[in-house]
């Protein structure tokens, strides 16, 4: 079946269907990582984004249910240049075929994912329609062009849990996962899988869930935290009333602009406990300590971004996901930029030099990307104990 | 961290000549790093024994040592330079061992000089297979289950415990303790078989004891090329999967980046594995190359070894991302960080990063089993291949194609090109084998095993190659199957995205390969460029490296500049090799130095010509008609050149000319009608110059029949190859007939030469450069062997040393004139055999030659930048080459052989080349120079000991001489029967040993085995079949790194080095000293 992905600037790419089918608009982005299109597929914050993969071919290991980031898709679509029908991994339970065709997500591919990304890099991020139906290219582009967008919408509605609930309370799915290993003697398996042990929980803290990945969740607990999450407008002072150790803040998509009720919350709790956010809860806590956050022209999106510790000068490759960044020139004082993309110079991570108070940009949870920068839900376990 | 100011002289060791396992990819590595180091204004000091590679040309570091890669070679040019630092890891295994040995020794302690990039403990570490199991087991990384034993029990306990921890009872590999080359050892598939080998490994162990270990056969393989700096920033350059399952040199294995068939979380496992490895070795700065190991069934993850230094795979992974891995390591090891260096592709973003790309890449290695017929043509663990291909596409298959069709073997994609009349589908079990047991076509018989209905999963079973890589093939062969059946419409475009060529396409359809062109131009179906920009297009690049896909967007940039293209040669093979790809380099300097825009097309990621920054653009495409006019269509260059790139580009040359490409320098024509017979005799004639009496036949009674009118012995090849291919010596009519009906296929377009062999003449090779008006002779080179050895194969002497005045004179004539007749513009080769104060042209090769190289830094000239610029149409009065330069010195050039990678092949010369490389001796004197020479080329010659000398029966007499040399040099001769007999006659003190075939000991063998020999002198008693105990002489010495000299010449110039080498010390002086003034 033929596929039609239409920009609203006019361009438009013939290709083939896969996955299912119908029309579908969100805002085109790419992502240039090579590996892990599953964990991108169901990244909440790709709510609102049709997305395309940089690297041509897609599908080679399959789908397998422990690659989730959470329970479904959540992209508008998803744009390759070439689609594996035969995927090959000991690990692959289905085909990404028929896993999209499953959570009805439209695919397209057979389209030129360069000239795609070329395009966006050259023009910027725009809004796009990808189509099984048969829409004349003229017509479709228009319709791109008056759908809704990403800017000043609010998409945390959307992914936000409805309910408070207590992360992985049996202990099953924060385990870290592992690759058999004979020395090793100290890994747990089950269903033919292994996972190195969980450690007994030191703290307990609330999340606020804009849309929060598993693996946040699970590196969270392995780094000794018992996680409530909260739904994302819960007021500061029932958070207050829960009594958590600290206070995490979830990625998630949307413009961070359109959440100003959320800014003033964490603006209240910011001082009475410590709080960590990464990615769009960085985005929120740069607002809520009174700066401002702006639209990158594409966004960062892959799994090699270099981010360097303005502290210690290390340099870790991290994987980024984000179309909104904090403007430094915004921050007030008492706000220190604690990194800095080496690519473009724009912040990464903030941390507040009077309040037990920090964030990044980037995904120290990986999943996926490199693993670099993991070590910040220790660092936040190491803040909360001093200021216990 | 800014760079190391404490530092000011820096030694560089390079690789040496070229060998199996250790190409040009060190040449790449090392002028990266002369560039690199240069730029930050230290001090570069080189050592490298190879003429043909550009870090050795004098521009490129500040004293260049074309010495032996030696220990004591090495202090001595320490003593002389007193360099600071020592950069090891970037001259291959030989630099890194020579390094090694200085450290052992003690010679860097003593001159205060500091390893840079790896310390001792780390190469170590990385290198000591205990070491680095230990390494890997405190990190906790995986390593294949193993025990020792010393009793068929305690194996059999083993094996259980193995398949207790691993869930596999079988294979397991059983390897004997501290037995030659681990004979005796062997893989158990059952228990029977266990105990067998067990019970043959624990006989043959002279300690009974043996190791059992779990089995890697057809796991899968991967590569990680990881850099880290001095603040302990670590990234992945590349990650490369093998096509080729575990059992298989990765040298010798297809192989494709980025790896294809791990999720996210597996290869962050294996990038955190990496990282662990290169801290816990402890390599500070640059880079290494980490193997692993994937179960297929499981996951498990092995760590197999680490190079902890550039490598072959480090050269590939940056021909295929883009990112300098070379240049990098040279800036890290001086102190700099990885965020401090920019990316050359963008500019504007730093070297801290990862590389993504948006495409495939596929390696194909290129093997010359042709050249040894006796050596086994199995893959295994040892590497046999001699170069490489790369290609790049967007998809694998297209990626896949084109590498097939880089390779040069007559192959035009994946099969469906109406080649390979070999591989037939009519025999299953053929098929079965050749697909079971690796070898270098099995890729091609793995179509043949999808055309007779084999599933991908039973392909699977017997290949261990993994189903995705299968699966991809096999819709290659389905679309072809669909084109060619033309029931369902295949749009060209969509064929051209899978790979397919012209050829393939004309093939399937019945069509000729220029109306498929044709056709598919009329439809607009044409390629579009791509850049290798390591971002996958996230950010603009600037350096213009590309490859051919057919997408929407061509990304190439046009410029108002003059252009010219250069061809490259290819996949390095025996006969064609880095000298080519020397010229195609010095052209690219030459050129941008007159201000033209220079274009490089190559497929080889080994070479500096695939460098991005060696040209002004770069395409790393195949080399065929189509790929080539292709990038002639879109640059629309001002010329081309043909001459550089060997016989490659030759092959081109006339089909390019005829799609209206421009070649420069001297004509398709002239190079043509030097090849063919009658023109070239009446040339001859015209000029009145001799050749050996010679016929061009086109069949097998024709060859006959001019054999008998010249007389044998004849010397008999086919027209238009490089290297001496399928050329050979024959003595009668069998063998000329077996020759004929064999060997090559004759035909009218491609007819077999046929020429009477001059026996025991001189052969000379002469390079000439002219401009149409003026000719130079670049030098005069006299070879040590007799002419009969392949001129790539013999050692040669410049300036001649036993040559006459009158016949040195007699031979520049000769030469100048030849060049005017062919109006030669560029550069050109002549052969020549001097018998008797005779000179006879043996042939005559209008283009550059292997020896160009070489003769450069002899003379102190670069030839090929002058030829190049002669080509562009310079003069060389203008140039200010007008006058031949003789050097004062003597400079001699030895071949090297890939013998010992093929146990049990004989190691004889023969007009069929065989050697892999070369390197130089320089020295005022002769003998110094040759000993310099055979140092640098495998074993050194001995000052003293005992001297196994066996000859045939016509060298008896001229033997004598040469035996009388070696004993008053203090030699001690051995010898069997018929030599010895004939030197007691002559009053020569000789003891006798038995002959192989007499079964009685101790013989020569369990002499040279318990190294009782230091030099052998052995030549063959037949030119067709030697004895098979000599072979087994020679081949037994060679693996014992004894020195033999199987011919009377290269024995006498040894007496003569000998000589030289008791008088007295070794001196070094580099280069720049040599031609100075």
């Amino acid at each position: 079946m033929n596929a039609l992905l239409a920009l609203e600037d006019g361009r438009h790419f013939q290709g083939r269907a896969f996955g299912s089918t119908g029309t579908s608009c969100g805002e085109i982005c790419f992502n240039t990582s090579m590996t892990g299109y599953q964990e991108i597929l169901t990244d909440p914050s790709y709510r609102g984004q049709i997305v395309t993969m940089t690297y041509p071919l897609i599908g080679n290991y399959g789908v397998s249910n422990l690659d989730s980031e959470s329970n479904y898709p959540h992209v508008r679509g998803f744009v390759i240049e070439e689609l594996c029908d035969a995927p090959s991994n000991w690990r692959s339970e289905q085909s990404l075929d028929s896993y999209l065709h499953d959570h009805d997500i439209i695919g397209i591919q057979g389209i030129d994912t360069r000239s795609l990304t070329r395009h966006i890099r050259e023009r910027g991020a725009m809004k796009a329609l990808l189509t099984t139906e048969d829409i004349p290219a003229e017509e479709a582009c228009q319709r791109a062009g008056s759908s809704d967008g990403v800017v000043g919408m609010d998409f945390v509605r959307e992914v936000t849990t409805s309910e408070t609930y207590r992360w992985d309370p049996d202990n099953l799915l924060s385990r870290e996962w592992t690759l058999v290993n004979p020395a090793n003697q100290d890994s747990q398996s089950d269903d033919g899988n292994h996972y190195h042990p969980l450690p007994d929980p030191d703290y307990r803290i609330v999340a606020y869930d804009f849309g929060i990945k598993h693996n946040i969740l699970r590196r969270l607990r392995q780094a000794g935290f018992l996680v409530d999450v909260v739904n994302a407008r819960t007021a500061a002072t029932d958070v207050l009333a829960m009594n958590p150790d600290g206070v995490f803040l979830s990625n998630g998509p949307g413009d961070p602009d359109a959440l100003g009720d959320i800014h003033k919350e964490i603006g209240t709790l910011i001082g009475k406990l410590p709080v960590f956010g990464i990615c769009l809860g960085h985005q929120i806590l740069g607002h809520a300590l009174g700066g401002k956050t702006f639209k990158l022209k594409f966004g960062h999106r892959g799994g090699n971004q270099p981010v360097k510790d303005l502290r210690t000068g290390a340099v870790a490759i991290t994987s980024q996901n984000h179309g909104f960044a904090v403007d430094a020139e915004s921050l007030p004082a008492g706000i220190e930029v604690t990194h800095i993309n080496l690519n473009d110079e724009t912040v990464e991570g903030l941390r507040s030099t009077n309040h037990p108070t920090f964030s990044v940009q980037y995904h120290p949870e990986a999943a996926p990307g490199p693993h670099d920068a993991s070590y910040f839900f220790s660092e936040f376990a190491k803040l909360i104990e001093q200021e216990r | 961290m800014p760079k190391d100011t404490n530092l000011e002289k820096i030694l560089l060791i390079g690789s040496g000549p070229i060998v199996i396992g250790q190409g040009c990819e060190f040449d790449y590595s090392g002028v990266q790093a002369c560039k690199a180091l240069r730029e930050e204004g230290y001090c570069v000091v080189l050592v490298n024994s190879n003429p043909a590679t550009i870090m050795t040309d004098p521009e490129f570091a500040d004293r260049t040592y074309i010495e032996p890669v030696t220990p004591e070679v090495v202090e001595k040019i320490i003593i002389k330079e007193k360099p600071d630092a020592l950069l090891p890891t970037l001259g291959g295994q030989t630099g890194l061992n020579t390094a090694m040995d200085l450290v052992r020794l003690g010679i860097l302690e003593k001159y205060g000089v500091k390893l840079i990039g790896a310390n001792a403990e780390a190469i170590e570490k990385g290198e000591d297979r205990l070491a680095f199991k230990e390494a890997m087991l405190k990190i906790g990384l995986d390593l294949p289950q193993s025990g020792v034993a010393h009793t068929i029990e305690e194996g059999i306990k083993i094996s259980r415990e193995i398949a207790t921890t691993t869930n596999k009872q079988f294979p397991l590999i059983i390897r004997p303790a501290y037995t030659l080359g681990g004979s005796g050892g062997g893989i158990a598939y059952n228990r029977e078989e266990l105990e067998e080998i067990l019970a043959r490994g624990l006989d043959m162990s002279p300690v009974t004891e043996v190791l059992i270990e779990e089995s890697l056969l057809g796991w899968k393989e991967y590569e990680m090329e990881v850099m880290r700096d001095r603040n302990d920033n670590c990234v992945v350059i590349c990650s490369i999967e093998n096509l080729d399952p575990m059992g298989i040199h990765t040298g010798d294995s297809i192989t494709v980046a980025p790896a294809q068939t791990l999720s996210d979380k597996e290869y962050q496992i294996m990038r955190d594995a990496s990282f662990a490895v290169i801290r816990e070795i402890g390599v500070e700065t640059g880079g290494s190359n980490i193997q692993f190991s994937v179960d297929p069934e499981t996951g498990r993850m092995i760590v197999i070894e680490m190079n902890p230094r550039v490598s072959r795979s480090s050269a590939l992974a940056s021909k295929a991302t883009g990112f300098p891995i070379a240049k990098i390591a040279a800036k890290l090891a001086v102190g700099y960080t990885l965020d401090e260096l920019p990316n050359d592709i963008t500019k504007k973003t730093p070297a801290s990063f990862e590389p993504t790309i948006d495409y495939c890449v596929v390696k194909v290695p290129r093997f010359t089993f042709e050249k040894f017929p006796t050596a086994d043509p199995v893959l295994t663990t040892q590497m046999k291949s001699v170069g490489e291909a790369m290609a790049i596409g967007r998809t694998f298959k297209e990626a896949m194609q084109k590498a097939l069709r880089s390779l040069e073997i007559d192959r035009y994609g994946f099969g469906a090109d109406g080649k390979g009349k070999n591989i037939s589908i009519s025999d299953p079990a053929e098929i079965h084998e050749k697909i079971a047991v690796p070898n270098a076509e099995r890729i091609f018989y793995l179509r043949s095993a999808f055309a007779i209905g084999m599933s991908v999963p039973e392909i699977f079973e017997i290949t261990g190659i993994d189903p995705w890589f299968l699966r991809q093939l096999q819709q290659i062969y389905e679309t072809e199957q669909k084109i060619a059946a033309g029931k369902e419409f295949i749009p060209m475009r969509e064929a051209k995205k899978l790979g397919f060529s012209d050829r393939q396409l004309a093939h399937l359809t019945g069509k000729t390969e220029l109306e498929i062109r044709a056709a598919r131009k009329s439809d607009g179906i044409i390629p579009t460029y791509r850049l290798v920009d390591t971002c996958a297009a996230e950010f603009e690049a600037f350096t213009p490296y590309y490859y051919s896909t057919y997408g929407d967007e061509d990304e190439a940039r046009d410029s108002d500049k003059k252009k010219i293209m250069i061809l490259g040669g290819g996949p390095n093979r025996i006969g064609q090799g880095i000298e080519f790809d020397y010229c195609c380099v010095h052209a690219a300097f030459a050129l941008k130095e007159l201000g033209f825009e220079t274009i490089m097309v190559n497929s080889n990621p080994e070479t500096v010509s695939t460098d991005y920054d060696t040209s002004d653009k770069l395409y790393f495409e195949p080399l065929t008609l189509e790929d080539v006019l292709n990038i002639h269509e879109g640059e629309r260059p001002w010329g081309t050149i043909v001459q550089f790139g060997g016989q490659t580009p030759l092959n081109l040359a006339d089909d390019l000319e005829k799609s209206g490409v421009t070649i420069i320098g001297t004509s398709p024509a002239s190079i043509e009608l030097a090849e063919d017979r009658k023109f070239f005799s009446s040339l001859l004639d015209k000029l009145s110059l001799k050749q050996a009496d010679a016929g061009t036949a086109t069949s097998e009674d024709e060859a006959v029949a001019i054999a008998h009118r010249i007389s044998y012995p004849v010397l008999v090849r086919p027209s238009f190859v490089l290297g001496g291919r399928a050329m050979m010596i024959v003595h009668d009519d069998d063998e000329l007939r077996e020759y004929m009906r064999s060997a090559v296929e004759a035909s009218p377009e491609r007819p077999v030469l046929v020429d009477r062999f001059l026996e025991d003449a001189t052969e000379v090779d002469v390079d000439v450069i002219s401009d149409g008006e003026t000719s130079v002779i670049g030098a005069i080179m006299e070879h040590i062997e007799q002419a009969g050895v392949h001129s790539g194969d013999s050692a040669c002497v410049i300036p001649p040393f036993s040559l006459s005045g009158e016949m040195q004179d007699e031979i520049r004539i000769a030469a100048k004139s030849l060049a005017k007749e062919l109006k030669v513009c560029g550069l050109m080769n002549v052969q020549f055999a001097v018998k008797d104060e005779e000179l006879y042209v043996i042939e005559v090769n209008p283009r550059a030659s292997r020896t160009v190289p070489f003769v450069s830094k002899a003379i102190g000239i670069p030839l090929a930048k002058i030829a190049a610029k002669v080509m562009a149409g310079e003069k060389l009065t203008d140039l200010g080459f007008t006058e031949e330069v003789v050097p004062e010195h003597y400079s001699v050039k030895e071949a090297v052989f890939p013998f010992v990678k093929f146990p049990g092949i004989d190691i004889v010369l023969g007009p069929e080349m065989k050697a892999t490389g070369e390197v130089m001796g320089i020295d005022p004197d002769l003998g110094m120079a040759y000993a310099k020479s055979q140092m640098a080329a495998s074993a050194a010659l001995p000052l003293e000991g005992n001297l196994f000398i066996s000859v045939k029966d016509r060298d008896k007499p001229q033997a004598v001489e040469i035996a009388r040399d070696y004993h008053a040099l203090g030699f001690s001769i051995f010898s069997t029967a018929g030599t010895a007999q004939f030197l007691e006659k002559s009053g020569i003190p000789v003891t006798r040993l038995f002959k192989l075939a007499e079964k009685r000991r101790p013989n020569v063998l369990d002499m040279i085995k318990n190294g009782e020999v230091d030099f052998i002198i052995n030549t063959p008693s037949a030119d067709r079949s030697p004895r098979a105990d000599e072979i087994t002489i020679r081949s037994t010495a060679v693996a014992n790194a004894v020195p033999v000299m199987t011919n009377l010449r290269a024995a006498q110039a040894s007496v003569m080095a000998i000589k030289s080498l008791q008088k007295g010390a070794l001196e070094v002086s580099p280069l720049q000293d040599y031609h100075a003034g």
